[in-house]
């Protein structure tokens, strides 16, 4: 491998690939390249994006040889651990965690602690990747790695949700409690989840429901067996009827859909859950997804091209799905069969029209005669199953059937089969007394060809002869003795014992004891008659679909589908504390006579909810300024009294709240303070957005009424979202209310103000079809309604992408739908970053050339001080302000809400008016927009 | 998981091995071979094959046994999917999905299949994404990075990995937006030698081109969407939607991709296309016998019948053919006994007959059973079970593409067999009727030599014919 070596080592990158090609085909062949591993190794960190890929694929696959030199490695991947890029931080976890070499299980163990908590949910899918690949390398991590799975059981993004479930199988299955928070959250997620994780989802959840509810089935079946019982059915009555947890009914709704999947996987997990967790009455919805049950009878007719394996699992349904009504076709159907070139399929045919007579009385005689027609087959391999199956079939009534037996008698002379000559002798010897004249006759055959028969025929030859001895030994004494004499001298050890045991039975000789009496009850017992049993029963203890269930033998790994409990397990575990994630949250703005504010926040705990409520009545005729004002500090109050204690009574905070109310009144209105407190209005206002999860919150329980609302004031500029005229009488603005978005600080707020301007009720406000651009997120408010006149603010969350895409989508009422769009201008996707004087000239210092936009500019007329300046700056984009020496510059600092990335602005003013505009920003898109939109704030 | 991939040709080479955990050493694959012996058929090699250590889940395709190996419990039909993602993902790259292209990609090959799998569990299987990832071949491209030495590798990095829609690759622009789909509807079925319908269905997709710039989002509905009850979709397709309003809404993947498959099994709604008359004998002395078969339309809807093929297998003791046919041309392969009739386009007034000798072994005795026939065809501009697309409405984009439906009806598994327990020889014991009087005339026994064909008109169903489909649509739409 010189030559590849030498290519490796060059400095030209095309040389690297071509040999980094060259190897990986030697890979995937089988062809052993270790040797090459130093010369590889040195190229983890190759520019070149493929060779550094192929490098990978390399090192993952020898690594576990060569582990001291992989160690060489490691330094790159921890380097990319920490990269800005997300994909680059996960591509680094994913080689990181592939490399089995021991040593490094800490560096993985903290790399997947990291990750788990990483920005980016592409990240967090890799680590709950990594985790079943440590726990594979050393399996002592369990419990440091259970505390991973059970942070990343949370996470609510659907891109972690089936690769935590994975690795929570591969790991932890049975510690089925990490499950409890979570299992709504994974119900909801997991239409939206890919395919594969759909299919982990769903077998566990099969298993933790089956571990948590009670049987949907239980009472029917009991109700069935006591039926005429009355002392047994006044029990049944005084039991609690059967009510299903709303979570069983939850994830039985929940994966109904999922059956119109492509994958095949997944509407096989969902058919199994069902089978396995749904009413007896609902199981039907599956027959269709599957193409099973009566119905679908001809689904399963078998063609000469299927391959074997399906012919007789389709031979399999068609026998269990025979009853009296179809079994003439199902008859028709298999006697076709029975041409069929493939042998076992004709062997396996003949024994499901065997089942069918077993099954099905009526057409015993039918099925048997058939049978018999058969043995008439040139093939010998039809006529000897079909001696098996009717030798089977004739222990049920052998006295009516002497003459198909007779008929068996004669076909001895020609079939050749070892097991069907055995069947026909046994039947025979069983039912002599049936066929007296016949029967000594086989025997003499028999003995005459006794030496060149299989094992098998010779012990049922003996047999008949013992059985024949002890019915007629007149006519067959002297043919049994011969044939025990032949015995007695075979080279089968089995059947020179056979003779010798036999013999000791059936003559009565001196030393002959006891048993020789019972000799005839011995043989000639009447025998139960065998059942033709499927070749598949016996495995529905395995959850369906199942490996295990497929091979019909535990696979290594299976979880058992535990049994339903006698009593379920307390429900309340699942209830979700929503206190620090999502907060069901409502403003409702408006007293009777247009002063009142009702703020609800609601926090649903163990299923309690606790309203803050915070009624201002005040007089109609306020100015709004103060009203803004007073609204404003109740705001602050309530929120604080919320964070402080939660537990506080509801009527404590009411005295609370007239004691502020006093208070206010008695403040005196100062310009200054009514714009800061316009200001914090604003705020206050943002924080409690209305974010109502119709799960945790129950919209019937706010009873009241309110008729009018109150616009926040005008700092902030509202844009039009729906014009009253288009909206037919629904009037929507919206205005980015600066204020992180407290469920998703990936998000931009945005708040929307709703105003119905008809005489009806509007009901059911809701978005539904967000089309957004590639990576866009938008976080929907919970449904809401109107009363005429009312107007509600809600706050939604949106993930631009820092990019000043639109938002589309449908804002529905009851009755109409309305396509509407989000614009973002550029300043609203940032957020104020807090830098110091110091930390701006580094930051600035790393993003210059291609990301530093400068700018020469007029200012506007008015722009005469500073303080303009900033005011104009920070209305354009939400940045804040950073301290700064001179006294001609104003900078100002902010992140992208989305990525994170630094936005630093710089405004140098000059003598005469000039002034120049600087922006810095790894986003070159973003700062050029910026510019412009500043560039117009400041020279208007 | 899937612990390691094998690539085995039918002729038994192993090809490529891919290993996603440590490396399980090829001598594995001996189970599967020993398997692959045993039945005799690549078809009828069992799907899961039981090791002492591990299990092999396989299955085959383009004439390569696809073998993974596993070593704890996982539903089989996941790694069964699962591989025929992988199959679907190479025929996507290279056009074909065969030994050849496999090996002659195979770098690709392995960089696929790493992004496809992380340690056994699917990672991207999309096919928008990994061409994010992974560009496929083009002979310019590998023309260029042979002198070059660039490389496939896609320079950027998934974005739509991390989106909402991941199935939608980012930033898709074209000039000329267009948006095609293929309506293809297959007919399963068996026909016994009177023509009466034992058996049909139609399998029907609709695939799809959709290639639009941006975030477009679709709502594609039917005149008919009531026939269809039985479907499966694409996972871009929003469920709720169909379950509620019967209509197809979706943000599509870039490029060709499966939107949906329906299955339509009620039996008076499948039109048969063609009936066959046919009489193949066998003399039961002079070892010789005689075939005489003719096709003919039976409910085209007016439409013509192409690409017509016969296909029958004839017992082992048939040595040779001596046949003429009106229409077209026929070869019998003495080796797989297998006859083909390859008759093109079917003319309604001259319909097309092949009529000759066999001649057999001499001294075998004669065959049992009459062979079955099978029956491909194709009608263009045509969905059998009447199936019509209304209209695409295109939301969230401002342009207006070009669109276009297409239908086409073709044989599935088409077989027209006599389903008779036929018992010749002396030594009849008892005929053997099965029990139900409701058995139509038609199907009893017929004696050899005395062929019995029943009348083969046409079935006339009460209904109306089905709307036809074959249009294009109307441009532009208006939303």
């Amino acid at each position: 491998h010189d030559d590849l070596k030498e290519m490796l080592d060059s400095n030209k990158d095309s040389l690297k690939l071509e040999a980094m090609k060259r190897i990986v085909a030697m890979i995937a062949r089988g062809k052993n390249a270790s040797d090459l591993f130093p010369a590889v190794v040195k190229n983890v960190a190759c520019k070149n994006i493929e060779v550094k890929k192929l490098v990978y694929v390399y090192l993952v696959r020898y690594a576990e040889e060569q582990q001291d030199l992989a160690l060489l490695s490691i330094s790159t991947f921890q380097r990319g651990l920490k990269d800005p890029n997300q994909l680059i931080r996960a591509s680094a976890l994913r080689v990181l965690s592939s490399i089995r070499v021991t040593i490094i299980v800490p560096i993985m163990m903290l790399a997947i602690k990291e990750a788990a908590s990483d920005m980016s949910p592409y990240v967090r899918k890799t680590a709950a990747h990594a985790i079943p690949k440590l726990h594979s390398l050393d399996p002592e991590q369990k419990d440091q790695l259970i505390e991973v799975i059970e942070k990343l059981l949370a996470d609510k993004t659907t891109l972690v949700a089936g690769s935590v479930v994975m690795a929570f199988e591969e790991v932890c299955p049975d510690r089925i409690d990490l499950i409890h928070k979570n299992y709504r959250k994974l119900c909801n997620l997991l239409i939206d989840v890919e395919e594969w994780g759909q299919v982990v989802i769903i077998n566990m959840l099969t298993r933790y429901a089956r571990t948590q509810f009670l049987n949907p089935n239980v009472n029917v079946s009991i109700t069935h067996m006591y039926e005429d019982e009355k002392a047994e059915v006044t029990t049944l009555e005084k039991r609690k009827p059967y009510v299903m947890d709303p979570d069983h009914r939850l994830l039985l709704r929940n994966t109904k859909p999922l059956l119109q999947s492509r994958n095949a996987a997944v509407v096989m997990a969902v058919a199994q859950l069902y089978f396995h967790l749904a009413p007896k009455a609902e199981v039907g919805i599956i027959a269709k997804a599957l193409g099973m049950f009566e119905p679908y009878l001809k689904s399963f007719y078998i063609r000469s091209t299927d391959p074997t394996q399906i012919k007789i699992l389709k031979l399999e349904v068609l026998t269990n799905l025979a009853n009296e009504a179809n079994i003439s076709t199902i008859l028709r159907e298999f006697q076709t069969y029975i041409k069929s070139m493939d042998k076992d399929f004709v062997a396996a045919s003949i024994q499901a029209i065997g089942r069918c007579a077993t099954n099905i009385g009526e057409v015993r005689d039918t099925c048997l005669n058939g049978l018999v027609q058969l043995l008439s087959n040139r093939d010998e391999l039809v006529v000897a199953e079909s001696v098996v199956v009717i030798k089977k079939l004739l222990q049920m009534q052998p006295e009516q059937h002497s003459d198909i037996i007779k008929h068996m008698a004669k076909l001895i002379d020609n079939i050749q089969v070892p097991m069907a000559r055995a069947s026909i002798l046994w039947l025979i010897g069983e039912y002599c007394e049936h066929v007296p004249k016949i029967a000594p006759d086989v025997l003499r055959k028999m003995a005459k060809s006794f030496t060149n028969e299989e094992d098998i025929v010779k012990l049922q030859i003996i047999n008949l002869a013992a059985k024949l001895y002890l019915t007629n030994s007149k006519q067959t004494k002297l043919l049994t003795q011969y044939v025990l004499n032949l015995a007695k001298y075979d080279q089968n050890y089995d059947i020179r014992d056979r003779a010798r045991f036999i013999r000791q039975l059936i003559v009565p000789t001196d030393k002959s004891g006891a048993l020789n009496k019972y000799a005839k009850k011995l043989f000639l017992a009447l025998k139960p008659a065998p059942v033709l049993e499927s070749p598949f029963k016996d495995r529905d203890h395995f959850q369906l679909g199942s490996l295990s269930h497929l091979l019909n033998a535990k696979a290594a790994g299976y979880q058992e589908l535990p049994d339903w409990p006698e009593s379920a397990p307390d429900p309340s575990v699942r209830n979700v504390e929503v206190k620090d994630s999502v907060c069901a949250e409502r403003t409702v703005l408006t007293g009777p006579e247009g002063a009142g504010v009702l703020l609800l926040q609601t926090t649903r705990g163990s299923s309690n909810i606790l309203f803050h409520v915070l009624l201002l009545h005040s007089h109609s005729e306020q100015s709004s300024g103060a009203e803004n004002r007073k609204r404003g500090r109740k705001a602050v109050k309530n929120q604080k009294s919320a964070s402080e204690s939660e537990s506080e009574s509801e009527s404590s905070e009411s005295e609370d709240e007239s004691e502020e109310e006093s208070e206010e009144e008695s403040e005196s209105d100062t310009d200054v303070r009514k714009k800061k407190v316009g200001l914090d209005w604003n705020r206050i206002l943002a924080n409690y957005v209305c974010i109502i999860n119709f799960d945790t919150f129950d919209m019937n329980k706010i009873t009241s009424v309110f008729s009018q609302t109150i616009a926040p004031s005008g700092l902030i500029k509202m844009y039009e979202l729906l014009h009253r005229i288009t909206g037919e009488g629904l009037a929507v603005e919206y205005c980015f209310s600066r204020q992180p978005f407290s469920p998703d600080p990936n998000m931009v707020a945005v708040q929307i103000q709703f105003t119905n301007n008809t005489n009806s009720e509007t009901k059911n406000l809701h978005i539904e079809d967000p089309r957004l651009q590639s990576g866009m997120r938008i976080r929907e408010f919970a449904e809401i309604g109107l009363q005429p006149s009312e107007s509600v603010t809600v706050v939604i969350g949106i993930d631009f992408c820092d990019s000043t895409q639109a938002a589309n989508f449908q804002l529905c009422t009851h009755t109409r739908k309305f396509f509407v769009s989000v614009q973002p201008p550029v300043g609203e996707l940032m957020t104020p970053a807090f830098l110091t004087e110091n930390d701006f000239k580094k930051e600035q210092g790393k993003l210059m050339g291609m990301n530093e936009i400068l700018e020469k500019l007029t200012l506007g007329e008015k722009c005469v001080n500073e303080h303009v300046i900033v005011e104009r700056v920070t209305a354009t984009a939400n940045l804040s302000r950073v301290p700064c020496g001179s006294d001609k510059e104003c900078r100002f600092a902010g992140k992208t809400v989305s990525s994170g990335c630094l936005v630093l602005v710089t405004v140098t003013t000059k003598e005469g008016g000039g002034a120049q505009l600087t922006v810095n920003c790894e986003k070159m898109v973003i700062g050029t927009m910026l510019v412009k939109d500043i560039l117009q704030a400041l020279s208007q | 998981m899937i612990h390691s991939l094998f690539l085995i040709s039918n002729a038994g080479d192993l090809f490529l091995e891919k290993h996603w955990k440590s490396v399980i050493s090829r001598s594995v694959c001996d189970y599967f071979f020993e398997a692959r012996e045993k039945a005799v058929e690549p078809d009828n090699v069992p799907p899961v094959i039981r090791t002492p250590h591990h299990y092999l889940i396989n299955i085959y395709r383009e004439k390569i046994f696809f073998v993974s190996v596993i070593q704890t419990e996982v539903p089989p039909l996941f790694v069964i999917e699962f591989l025929h993602r992988v199959a679907e993902t190479f025929q996507d790259y290279f056009g074909e999905c065969s030994e050849t292209t496999i090996k002659d990609n195979v770098v690709i090959v392995y960089e696929l299949l790493e992004e496809m799998l992380d340690n056994g569990f699917p990672l991207a299987t999309e096919s928008n994404i990994l061409k994010e990832l992974i560009r496929p071949p083009t002979i310019l491209r590998s023309m260029v990075n042979t002198i070059t030495g660039s490389s496939n590798v896609g320079e950027t990095l998934p974005t739509g990995q991390l989106s909402t829609i991941p199935w939608r690759r980012a930033g898709v622009k074209y000039t000329n937006n267009e948006a095609y789909f293929d309506v293809v509807e297959e007919i399963d079925a068996i026909l016994d030698k009177s023509g009466t319908t034992v058996f049909a269905e139609i399998q029907g997709v609709i695939d799809a081109c959709v290639k639009l710039s941006g975030m477009p989002d679709l709502t594609l509905s039917f005149m008919n969407p009531r026939l269809l009850d039985d479907v499966s979709f694409h996972p871009c397709v929003r469920y709720k939607r169909w379950e509620s309003e019967r209509v197809i809404a979706f943000i599509p993947p870039d490029g060709n991709f499966q939107l949906m498959s329906y299955h339509i099994s009620a039996q008076n709604l499948v039109a048969i296309p063609v009936y066959v008359k046919q009489n193949i004998s066998f003399f039961e002395t002079g070892s010789s016998g005689r075939l005489d078969i003719t096709v003919g339309p039976k409910q085209t809807m007016g439409k013509t019948l192409e690409c017509l093929v016969v296909t029958v297998h004839m017992p082992k003791v048939v040595l040779s053919a001596n046949l003429s046919a009106t229409q077209g041309t026929y070869n019998y392969d003495p080796v797989t006994k297998i006859l083909v009739w390859d008759i093109g386009k079917l003319n309604p007034q001259k319909l097309p007959n092949l009529k000759g000798s066999l001649s057999l072994q001499s001294g075998a005795p004669k065959p049992e059973e009459n062979p079955s026939l099978n029956i491909d065809l194709k009608i263009q501009q045509l969905a059998i079970s009447g199936l019509k697309v209304n209209r695409l409405d295109v939301y969230g984009e401002k342009y207006k593409p070009f669109k276009g439906v297409k239908y086409v009806t073709k044989a599935g598994k088409f077989q027209f067999h006599s389903p008779y327990w036929t018992i010749y020889g002396p030594r009849r014991v008892a005929a053997w009727q099965p029990p139900s009087s409701a058995r139509s005339p038609s199907r009893r026994l017929s004696a050899p030599g005395t062929p019995h064909l029943s009348p083969l008109g046409v079935e006339v169903s009460g209904e109306e014919p089905l709307p036809l489909g074959g249009a294009v649509w109307e441009e532009p739409d208006h939303h």
